[in-house]
């Protein structure tokens, strides 16, 4: 029974894996193929690969990209953390009330962020002639959508932190901050970690609000946009085959070191 | 994804990896800030796939121009006019070049939001023929450069379509016998509704609310046999057989250099022709390297290297002589008089025409079953539940307390 | 007095970009062209109920699908061992670092009527689907690009489920049955209703994949307001309108599912 019922747990894996990484291969599939449409397979090339690094248009978006989702996911991790920190010591209303603000842009659509940045920017530029829309108001959108996730994953570590250690470093003479840093912020770091990753990632693969706040900027999730009007070019495909493999490798590195190390943390 | 708190390992390296990407990509932007000092940099809004960019053997124009004269194009695209006109007034970027069609240069210019040139810092705009001068659209010519034009044709599959070109009119987008492999214009509503409107004999550029509601309702018929509204993507989809016909801006260098399916008819009888002008946005900071754009666009040598990427018409002379003659005199590449002659433009139509226009598109677009009161019942339906919920739930507590 | 400064600048940030734009959308929905107060946008909005309908009955579809396909998923890879847990889970999480543009454009090369499958049917001697621009396309466009955010939320809360309350049934005699939909699945519902809520509230407001895959036959709610911003129809005040009533729509919905979810516990982000 046990070895039907294993049998089929691992067929059905298996078919929702090959549902999720069949696009995926095509793609990668793609990448390789020596003619431009996306249809017709007519040979093997590495053609794709090299013109990708002389494409000045592409790396420029591959390039705002980074900057925005390192700034964006930075600055979202600072003030998060703060504000996370900020949040853990409120009374119970305003307390809930931040909660609920700070939930807003999770449980509101995309869509819905987006348009109501693109109408607050225009205002601002309309009546004041700032904030020009390009890669400031992106950083700005991108932290907004990223600081509840931060914050979010802050909290609930905040939450263990034993403050009477802290008090008890402050009372032998340890200064408020460096009693901050080397109590509560070594334990919350997980956290502020997590979601910094969750930040960048976020803002990486943002295209809604970027497609309303990108204004005359490209980025790659833009300019994949303008170009599946006609047909995506093959360099995009063998851009995304090097990100994707980069990052599966690392995910494949961590995680056979993780198994090689685990017999050695438990003696 | 999951418990990256627990892998230390995994932490460190992350953090690792994260700082020094940031640091290289400050490093780099600094860099690239301290070796341009105040470099000017324009921002184009053009069509897409309206520019030579390199990507066929053809010279890439925005980077030959930075190369010459230092400035920096900052290039984007859109689809339509009416997203352009979007984009533009509801966006605050500003633009420095945009290349609207014939009647969107008119609302333009009707908004004042376009700037005046000044021809003499653009010494290659002699070089445009005559016949393009003073069009209806600018009359004073004061705000425009064409850049291409054309007619809008019907491109079909060889394989898939039995009628001869010549015997093509646009009622073969209604036949069906093509159910399910006919495309329509996703661009504009002004696209899609000049052809019903040519197709009944109507003017594209009426204004007659009856003559709209008309052209509506030959979409509406229009509508189970179309397979899907499109943009640029009609090429490949015909080239590869997803679809058989379709109506699009005659381009060239699809036909000569696309799928061999692909084939291009001129309609029998009336069909449009459009004018993509250039103009400088009246916002812009940067008016004087806008006009060294337009300028270095009509450079022979550049429009020439420029136009056989693009595909649509020129309308410098000098230009036409440098292309393949089978392009240049073939009729339904460059429509001859007795095509021109059966050729409207359209006009910029007031705002209420655009808007009943506006609506009707959407509707087609949509499926419309009148389900106002259905859609109503459920909203209302769903903030009952909700009150319900809530009371019940404001009760269950207070019992709880008195326990 | 500390504390207060620590949350000034989120407070300071939150009030411009979070509540001001949002605001925004309330104003301009009650506004005319003329900046007058109105309410014709709100009317007009219910000309497009069919869209709203359509978009709802779609993404509850798609929810369902991805609850079906994912619930199973997440409990079997729960009862694998810790490391090939992992292993899968990062998987299962990995195409979402791949921009969905991309991923939904490899799907029309797959579903095309000329695509991939329909090549390989035709190979095998049987008869071509027709799957690209329907409906169906558009549901399946969804369930891929946002199966794993119901995946993931189910995941973590199965595997944080006490073992002892399954051992403890299990020595006083209930089968694997009986255990299952006693004890996992009841104690799985927060999962559940934070997939759910995932899943549908980006799936209701999508937009571009019924272009993609639908071939923009008939449009969702998302199209409609991306055409009143960005798109041929530059008309914001009634894209706002419409924006507004999805926000109430979506509010509604999620107020009601989360009155299923009995769990006090403050929401953390399951996922991660």
């Amino acid at each position: 029974m046990i070895t039907i019922k294993n049998t089929f747990s691992k067929i059905y894996i298996c078919i929702v894996f090959l549902f999720l990484y069949f696009p995926i291969g095509t793609l990668i599939a793609f990448s390789f193929n020596a003619s431009k449409s996306r249809a017709v397979w007519s040979g093997f090339t590495l053609h794709w690969y090299k013109t990708l690094f002389a494409d000045g248009e592409t790396l420029k978006a591959i390039q705002n990209t980074f900057i925005i989702a390192s700034t964006a996911s930075i600055l979202a991790t600072i003030i998060g953390t703060a504000a996370a920190i900020g949040i853990l010591k409120l009374t119970k209303w305003p307390r809930k009330i931040i909660m609920n603000i700070t939930n807003l842009p999770m449980v509101n659509p995309e869509i819905v962020t987006g348009i109501s940045f693109m109408l607050l920017f225009t205002i601002i530029q309309k009546s004041t002639g700032l904030l020009e829309q390009g890669i400031l108001t992106l950083i700005i959108s991108h932290t907004t959508f990223c600081l509840p996730y931060v914050i979010l994953s802050v909290l609930p570590k905040l939450r263990q932190v034993n403050f009477s250690i802290y008090e008890a470093a402050l009372d032998l003479g340890c200064t408020p901050f460096r009693a901050f840093v080397k109590v509560v912020l070594r334990d919350i770091m997980p956290g502020i970690i997590t979601g910094a990753i969750m930040a960048f990632t976020l803002s990486i693969d943002d295209f809604v609000v970027s497609y309303f706040t990108s204004g005359a900027t490209q980025t790659l999730s833009i300019s994949i946009y303008s170009m599946s009007k006609r047909s995506i070019s093959p360099e995009i495909n063998a851009l995304s085959s090097i990100l994707f493999l980069l990052i599966l490798a690392l995910l494949l590195v961590v995680n056979f070191r993780k198994s090689e190390e685990a017999p050695k943390e438990i003696s | 994804m999951v418990n990256f708190s627990k892998n230390k390992t995994f932490l460190a390296f992350c953090t690792l990896a994260f700082g020094l990407l940031f640091t290289f990509l400050l490093i780099k932007w600094q860099i690239d800030n301290k070796n341009e000092p105040k470099q000017v940099s324009i921002n184009v809004y053009n069509w897409g796939n309206h520019i030579s960019d390199g990507s066929s053997e053809h010279i890439n124009v925005n980077a030959e121009f930075e190369r010459r004269t230092g400035i920096k194009v900052n290039y984007s695209t859109y689809q339509d006019n009416e997203s352009l006109y979007a984009k533009i007034m509801s966006s605050a970027t500003k633009y420095d070049v945009i290349i609207p069609s014939d009647y969107m240069v008119a609302k333009l210019i009707e908004k004042n939001m376009l700037r005046k040139m000044d021809f003499s810092k653009m010494p290659n705009t002699s070089t445009i023929d005559k016949e393009f001068l003073n069009p209806s659209y600018d009359p004073q010519n004061e705000y425009s450069v064409p850049y291409t034009w054309g007619v809008v044709g019907i491109f079909y599959n060889k394989s898939l379509v039995s009628e001869s070109p010549e015997e093509m009119d646009w009622d073969i987008l209604w036949n069906p016998k093509y159910k399910g492999r006919i495309m329509m214009f996703e661009n504009s509503p002004r696209d899609a509704f000049g052809i019903a409107l040519m197709k009944l004999g109507l003017s594209i550029n009426t204004i007659d609310p009856q003559d709209l509601k008309k052209a509506a309702a030959e979409m509406a018929r229009q509508k189970p046999l179309i397979k899907g509204y499109v943009t640029d993507q009609v090429f490949e989809k015909i080239g590869i057989g997803e679809a058989a016909l379709a109506p699009y801006y005659t381009d060239a260098y699809i036909v000569t250099s696309g799928s061999k399916d692909l084939g291009l008819a001129i309609p029998k009888g009336i069909t449009n022709k459009f004018v993509n002008a250039m103009c400088i946005c009246a916002n812009s900071d940067h008016p004087d390297e806008a006009q060294q754009y337009i300028n270095f666009i009509c450079d022979i040598e550049i429009a020439t290297e420029n136009i056989k990427h693009v595909g649509y018409c020129t309308p410098q002379q000098a230009v036409r002589e440098r292309l393949d003659p089978e392009i240049s005199q073939n009729k339904s590449l460059y429509p001859d008089k007795e095509i021109l002659s059966r050729s409207h433009t359209y006009e910029n139509l007031p705002d209420e025409t655009n808007a009943l226009m506006n609506d009707l598109w959407l509707k087609t677009r949509i499926e419309n079953n009148n389900s106002s009161k259905k859609f109503i019942c459920i909203l209302l339906g769903l903030f009952l539940v909700y009150l319900g919920l809530s009371a019940s739930k404001i009760i269950k507590k207070r019992k709880g307390n008195y326990t | 007095m500390k504390k207060r400064i620590v949350l000034s600048p989120y407070l300071v940030w939150s009030t411009i970009f979070i509540i001001a734009p949002v605001s925004l959308i309330f104003i301009f929905a009650f506004r005319d062209i003329d900046g007058n107060f109105s309410l014709s946008n709100l009317k007009n909005v219910f000309m497009y109920s069919d869209v709203f309908l359509s978009s709802l009955s779609l993404s509850i579809m798609a929810t369902l699908a991805c609850l079906i396909i994912g619930y199973p998923t997440a409990y079997l890879i729960s009862r694998t061992n810790p490391k090939t847990q992992k292993l899968l889970i990062a998987l299962i999480a990995m195409p979402m670092w791949l921009n969905f543009l991309l991923k939904t454009y490899a799907w029309m090369t797959i579903l095309e009527d000329n695509g991939i499958i329909n090549n390989l049917l035709f190979y095998l001697g049987l008869q071509k689907l027709k799957i690209i621009n329907t409906q169906g396309a558009v549901v399946f466009g969804m369930v891929y690009n946002f199966i794993t955010y119901m995946i993931l939320p189910i995941y973590s809360v199965l595997i944080k489920t006490d073992k002892h309350i399954i051992e403890a049934a299990q020595d006083l005699g209930a089968n694997q049955n009986k255990i299952f939909f006693k004890i996992t699945l009841p104690l799985s519902i927060p999962g559940i209703i934070s997939g759910v809520s995932m899943v549908f509230v980006p799936s209701v407001s999508t937009f571009i994949l019924s272009r993609m895959l639908g071939g923009g036959t008939s449009l969702l709610i998302g199209d409609v307001i991306d055409i009143q911003f960005l798109g041929s129809v530059y008309n914001p005040w009634l894209g706002s309108a419409i924006s507004l009533i999805l926000m109430l729509l979506i509010f509604l919905c999620m107020a009601i599912i989360n009155f299923f979810d009995n769990s006090k516990a403050e929401k953390e982000i399951a996922a991660f």
